[in-house]
């Protein structure tokens, strides 16, 4: 058990420092941006020296990079991201008034891709035969397809097509809202199911030729008890690493997804941010998304001793 | 002389052995791809950029246009065969750049070990945990659109891919006899390295230089997708599916289809060439 407590304090250090080296290289290029930002946004609108130099002053930019990022990170700490200077309204505000519909589209799409692709990684590793060869095929496929290529097949097949789903928008109320972001979901989560059925299959084919496996059957451990206890258990581990990385994907796929189907989300929000050079938004989103990439690898390396004790000990299973 | 190269080494002679039909077909669309690609400026039907609003959205089979034409009457299949330059073009940049970069810091860390090898392990541990269109994003966000940051930023993302692979095949190969019996003989650490270790693990190399070029595709074009990447007129695939999207929103999704399922077969293509290269190493070091 000390090995573990070991274990936990490295990983949460780690991550620490993870956050603020990767926050300093967003914070860092982004005012590496050529030309001035102020005047990148302001553009056309003629604003006088001294309303140009409040600005500056205003996001930090009269300020070194180093001073500017303690600064920054000083303001982040108390949930204070700044102010966009395309939308003249706080970060924190923007972003939380589309946390709603991001959060409820990733959640959606975890549960379609975990549900549907580790029930395929075990239909086709414990039947074989024809329908291992179709699922085989089938998670190929997924894995190769890009989501905004998901995306317009869908909208030209389930939306246009057919007329089944909506084309755009979030909806009203949860019903209404789950209906609107079925198609999203689907596509943000066709290629992750595919690589979860394929690696889940792998995993599971893996333990199931192991003799533990062998040595329970022998025993008249059968059914759904020999794959439940002996070889969904030992086939999570490796699952778990995969599904967080994973997971971090989805974050990423609601930039592409949303802009797809016209939902405001934040991932759409910071498409629109790096377009037009709001680069409070941009800095904000990226804090935010960095802070969730190392949540989750930091679960999941807390998680895989808990399922696998000998990684904790270093030991390679 | 070559003939004698030849025979000394039969396994030179790979085409001989029988591959998978998904497999040989993989690499024969590959071919017709890149060549398209190539030859745009004879094959192609029309000049892609010719507008003609007369004959604007024409279904694919209509006269003249074998894939119909998009919003603007610009023809559907010469487009795609000129997108499919930069659409290939830029992930091979990618690939080339996270290979120097990869090979680099993995014999580094490998070769060196001790502190060296810890820092660059866990910083190629923190950038594997980055999706790459994240930081591609990002990249955009700095210079503007275009494709040099992006492609940059990605090579970065992808460098762990290479990286890692490269540095626990050196650890690996670095035990073997052959490798110490070629220090005794008194050649150096970087002949040894780039003479006797680099062609080992070339094969791994290849197999996982596939994988990170269809992800490098596709986070390429996602961004020209978001209006990020290529800037116009340039056009890769993904541009083209962003112009296709009020199209489809009108009932006329082939101009953004055609794009769509051109990064889709080549995305699988890679995938099955690079599975197959590395399922054949994989069993070749088994025996």
């Amino acid at each position: 058990m000390r090995s573990f407590a070991v274990h936990c304090g490295r990983r949460v250090l780690g991550a620490a420092a993870t956050v603020l080296v990767a926050s300093a290289a967003v914070y860092g290029s982004l005012r590496l941006m050529p030309g001035d930002p102020v005047l990148a946004v302001s553009g056309a609108s003629r604003l006088s020296p001294d309303q140009i130099e409040a600005l500056r002053q205003r996001y930090g930019l009269d300020q070194g990079v180093v001073t500017g990022y303690l600064d920054w990170l000083g303001h982040a700490l108390r949930l204070d991201l700044g102010t966009s200077l395309s939308f003249q309204t706080e970060v924190g505000t923007l972003v939380s008034a589309r946390l709603g519909v991001s959060g409820l589209l990733i959640a959606y799409a975890a549960i379609l891709a975990l549900v549907l692709g580790l029930g395929t990684a075990l239909v086709s590793a414990v039947r074989g035969g024809l329908a291992d060869r179709i699922a085989t095929a089938a998670a190929a496929v997924a894995t190769a397809t890009p989501s905004f290529v998901a995306a317009i097949i869908l909208l030209a097949v389930f939306a246009v097509g057919l007329g089944w789903f909506p084309a755009t928008g979030a909806g009203s109320g949860f019903a209404d809202r789950l209906w609107h972001l079925t198609l999203p979901a689907v596509a943000m989560a066709i290629a992750v199911f595919g690589v979860l059925a394929r690696v889940g299959h792998a995993a599971l084919r893996a333990e199931l030729d192991r003799e533990h496996v062998e040595a329970a059957r022998g025993r008249g451990v059968g059914g759904a008890a020999l794959i439940a206890r002996h070889v969904v258990r030992n086939a999570l581990a490796p699952l778990v690493t995969v599904i967080g990385v994973m997971v971090a994907s989805l974050f990423v796929g609601t930039a592409v997804v949303e802009t797809a189907f016209g939902l405001d989300g934040v991932g759409s929000l910071l498409i629109t941010a790096v377009s037009r050079r709001d680069f409070p938004v941009v800095q904000g989103i990226a804090l935010i998304a960095v802070l969730l990439f190392v949540v989750v690898n930091t679960v999941v390396d807390l998680v895989l001793p808990l399922l696998d004790p000998r990684t904790a000990r270093g030991v390679k299973a | 002389m070559t003939l004698a190269v030849a025979k000394l080494r039969p396994g030179r002679l790979r085409l001989r052995r029988r591959h998978p039909a998904a497999v040989v077909a993989s690499a024969g669309f590959l071919v017709v791809v890149a060549l398209a690609g190539l030859l745009a400026p004879l094959l192609a039907p029309h000049d892609p950029d010719t507008t003609s609003l007369l004959n604007s959205l024409a279904p694919p089979g209509t006269e003249g246009h074998l894939l119909g034409t998009d919003s603007t009457g610009r023809d559907v299949l010469s487009r795609v065969m000129y997108g499919a330059r930069l659409s290939l073009l830029a992930p091979l940049g990618v690939v080339a750049l996270s290979l120097v970069l990869g090979t680099a810091l993995g014999l580094l860390a490998a070769r060196a070990g001790g502190w060296a090898d810890a820092v660059i392990s866990r910083g190629m541990d923190v950038v594997f945990a980055f999706p790459g269109l994240l930081l591609a994003i990002l990249a955009s966000a700095v210079t503007g659109p275009g494709l040099t940051a992006p492609v940059c930023a990605l090579a970065v993302a992808y460098t762990p891919f290479i990286g890692r692979i490269v540095r626990s095949a050196a650890v690996q190969e670095g035990a073997r006899p052959y490798l110490e019996a070629s220090r005794v003989l008194g050649y150096g650490e970087v002949s040894v390295t780039l003479r006797h270790l680099l062609p080992n693990i070339l094969p791994v190399l290849v197999a996982q230089s596939a994988l990170a070029f269809g992800y490098a595709l596709v986070d390429l074009a996602s961004l020209s997708y978001l209006g990020l990447g290529v800037r116009p007129p340039a056009a890769d695939w993904g541009s083209m599916i962003s112009q296709a999207q009020s199209a489809i929103l009108q009932g006329s999704p082939w101009s953004g289809l055609v794009p769509g399922v051109a990064v889709l077969l080549t995305v699988i293509a890679v995938n099955v060439l690079g599975g197959h290269l590395g399922g054949t190493i994989a069993r070749k070091q088994d025996t």
